[in-house]
């Protein structure tokens, strides 16, 4: 069945319980699987609630995006600015940023949402071009172009000096005298995983939520039914692209840099794999993609050709030469190539990504069982 | 006196290429009557249906409901929400949704209109309005099933979900495509029933139907349509006896 059900309040109160848990622990769950470590948590929970925000348009309404990196990085410059005008807190540089990204999902939404289908596809991607190619050229004065914007000691931060804040060494996000870095760091992404998350469950659970699946499930009999689409679209991809406005505004919380690179479209497509291999339309499944990927993506690049060599050592020279020279473009800067054949295999054999793997499993265990 | 019309269909004309598919088309429907529109396949039957109700434009001519031209710019949900609900000759229906979701959705377009931003409201507080859906789908006889994905549904009981879901609108005008067609004759008396159920409410009905068990059960008026062209309009009595009718469509069937 979809992910509208009617989940009773207990079932709800029950999951999210244990969402927040795990999530609260993921420092120390995470040193047995070799995840341990603050930046890579960082890094699950800022694309997690990237993809989550992301299933709210793709997942529910069906309206792939093709651009949603665009606001990742309108949220990375806003927070960065909100760090070198007003504050290294946090808290205004995410406001200001889902704001921005939110009046920029508006606009582009509003314009793209005129097409459906593949024509939508390409107006969001057209978009987010269009936005990264500005960035390394005439906004260079906003994004600092290619070097990217950093956030510099003796930026003005007029919040800060009034407030008589001192800044030591190169600056920080600092969240009421807490550093963001390291498991500080973590806990505050943490935190906004969990609102985004509560916040998803409730789209997901509301009338609201139903029409969006409804609309994906037969737009015609919407329209005739007395609804006015439009809006309904426009407001899931204003929401999916504040999640994003958000995920970016984090990356520059727990690391005070922002780049253009994060709006390319192999950004873009990236969350559309993360959903999908995590579950389209599901509500913790776009999350479950996106810790695989960047799990797999910290194991997979961090392998070079000693490394290979290494491994395949026990193998005699000439065949150790060979293993070598099959696996090494899979690996490292390769990572990419392995993505894209899991992705392959997951859309072959797996459609409704793990989250359906995971159903059919029970279903199995239920069956053999009795 | 002066009649109550609640749909008047004046000089309409739609030509797709060079097919004409309705031509000069004028149809009156009284206030709280049951209108059924009669033809072989292919008369333009559907296609006066879709120019109620914005599917297509008319080449000409005025659709007049509830004060307004129904051709003139109007959208289907303005349509809808002035009360027309329709049943198509293919089901549509949300097939990836459940019986009950299915019947809800038309019920919060009557309730809350064309777009209500509600997020923050939990759909399992809904009472009221799963009550009405399960009243509904009890009403055509999928209360049992209303847990079900409606894709996985027979193409009969397809045709029940979206007759559940239009009547759960309330509409003031009621179009039916066929509603019998695909059904077993157990559940074609069934919805016999149930219009002649809803009749008694006073709501008008437009009904397109081949079978004439249905049509002569529940016409109050019919109007026989062939080739684009009204050929024929009266009372039940009128149009069975009628010579042009037995020649373009009855055939020479027993009646
Ligand atoms: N959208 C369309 N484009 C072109 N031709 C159409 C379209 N809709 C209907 N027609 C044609 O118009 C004629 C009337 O069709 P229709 O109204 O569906 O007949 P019926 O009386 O069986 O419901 C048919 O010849 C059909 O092929
Ligand atoms: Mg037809």
């Amino acid at each position: 069945m979809d992910s509208v059900n009617p989940s009773s309040k207990y079932k709800d109160t029950l999951s999210l319980i244990i969402f927040i848990v795990v999530v609260l622990t993921a420092p120390l769950w995470g040193k047995f699987i070799g995840a341990g470590y603050p930046d890579l948590l960082q890094k699950f929970a800022i694309f997690g609630l990237f993809a989550i925000g992301y299933n709210i348009l793709f997942g529910l309404t069906g309206y792939l995006s093709f651009g949603h990196a665009v606001f990742l990085g309108i949220g990375s410059y806003t927070a960065a600015w909100s760090f070198k005008l007003l504050t290294m807190n946090p808290v205004p540089a995410v406001i200001f940023a889902v704001l921005l990204s939110g009046i920029f999902a508006a606009a582009i939404g509003y314009v793209s949402l005129k097409r459906t289908g593949i024509y939508f596809a390409i107006l969001t991607l057209a978009f987010a071009q269009m936005g990264y190619n500005l960035a390394y050229s005439v906004l260079t004065p906003i994004t600092n172009g290619e070097t990217g914007l950093r956030v510099l000691r003796d930026d003005p931060r007029v919040l800060d000096n009034a407030l008589g804040v001192q800044i030591d060494g190169s600056p920080v996000g600092n969240f009421f005298g807490i550093e963001m870095t390291g498991y500080s760091g973590y806990y505050f992404c943490a935190i906004m995983l969990i609102l985004g998350f509560y916040l998803a469950m409730r789209v997901f659970r509301s009338p609201f939520g139903m029409k969006l699946i409804a609309i994906k499930s037969n737009q015609t009999r919407m329209e005739y039914t007395g609804y006015n689409p439009r809006p309904y679209l426009l407001a899931a991809f204003v929401i999916s692209g504040m999640y994003a406005g958000l995920a970016g505004a984090l990356m520059v919380i727990v690391d005070p840099l922002a780049g253009a690179e994060r709006m390319q479209w192999t950004a873009s497509g990236e969350v559309v794999l993360m959903t999908i291999l995590g579950g389209v339309g599901t509500l913790i499944g776009p999350l479950i993609g996106a810790v695989v990927i960047k799990y797999f993506e910290n194991i997979f690049s961090a392998i070079n050709e000693s490394g290979l060599h290494a491994t395949f050592s026990f193998l005699p020279e000439w065949l150790e030469n060979i293993a070598v020279t099959i696996v090494s473009p899979f690996v490292g800067d390769g990572w990419h190539m392995t993505l894209g054949v899991l992705f392959m295999i997951v859309i072959i054999f797996m459609p409704g990504g793990i989250m359906e793997a995971i159903r059919r499993l029970t279903a199995w265990v239920k069956r053999m069982r009795g | 006196m002066e009649d109550n019309y609640v749909l008047e269909i004046s000089g309409v004309n739609k030509t797709f290429g060079g097919l004409k598919a309705l031509s000069d088309i004028n149809l009156k429907v009284k206030q709280g009557t049951t209108h059924a529109i009669i033809g072989p396949n292919g008369a333009g039957k559907s296609t006066l249906l879709n120019t109620c109700i914005a599917k297509l434009v008319p080449d000409s001519g005025s659709i007049m409901f509830a004060g307004q031209d129904l051709t003139d710019g109007m959208t289907p949900h303005g349509i809808n929400q002035l009360g027309v609900s329709r049943v198509f000759q293919t089901p549509e229906i949300f097939p990836e949704l459940s019986l009950l979701n299915n019947v809800m959705i038309p019920a919060l377009a009557k309730r809350d209109g064309a777009f209500k931003f509600d997020l923050f409201k939990w759909l399992r507080n809904e009472n009221q309005l799963q009550d009405e859906a399960m009243h509904y789908l009890d009403d055509l006889g999928l209360a049992d099933s209303s847990d079900i994905r409606a894709g996985s549904l027979s193409r009969g009981d397809k045709r029940r979900l979206e007759m559940a879901m239009c009547l759960i609108q309330h509409p003031k005008l009621l179009l039916l495509d066929e509603p019998t067609a695909g059904m077993a004759r157990h559940d074609t008396n069934r919805t016999i029933e149930l219009l002649k159920k809803i009749k008694e409410g006073g709501m008008t009905k437009i009904i397109i139907e081949h079978d004439m068990h249905v049509v002569f059960s529940l016409a109050d008026h019919i109007s026989v349509l062939a080739q684009g062209a009204i050929i024929a309009e009266g009372k039940p009595d009128d149009i069975k006896g009628h010579p042009k009718v037995r020649e373009a469509y009855l055939g020479t069937a027993e009646l």
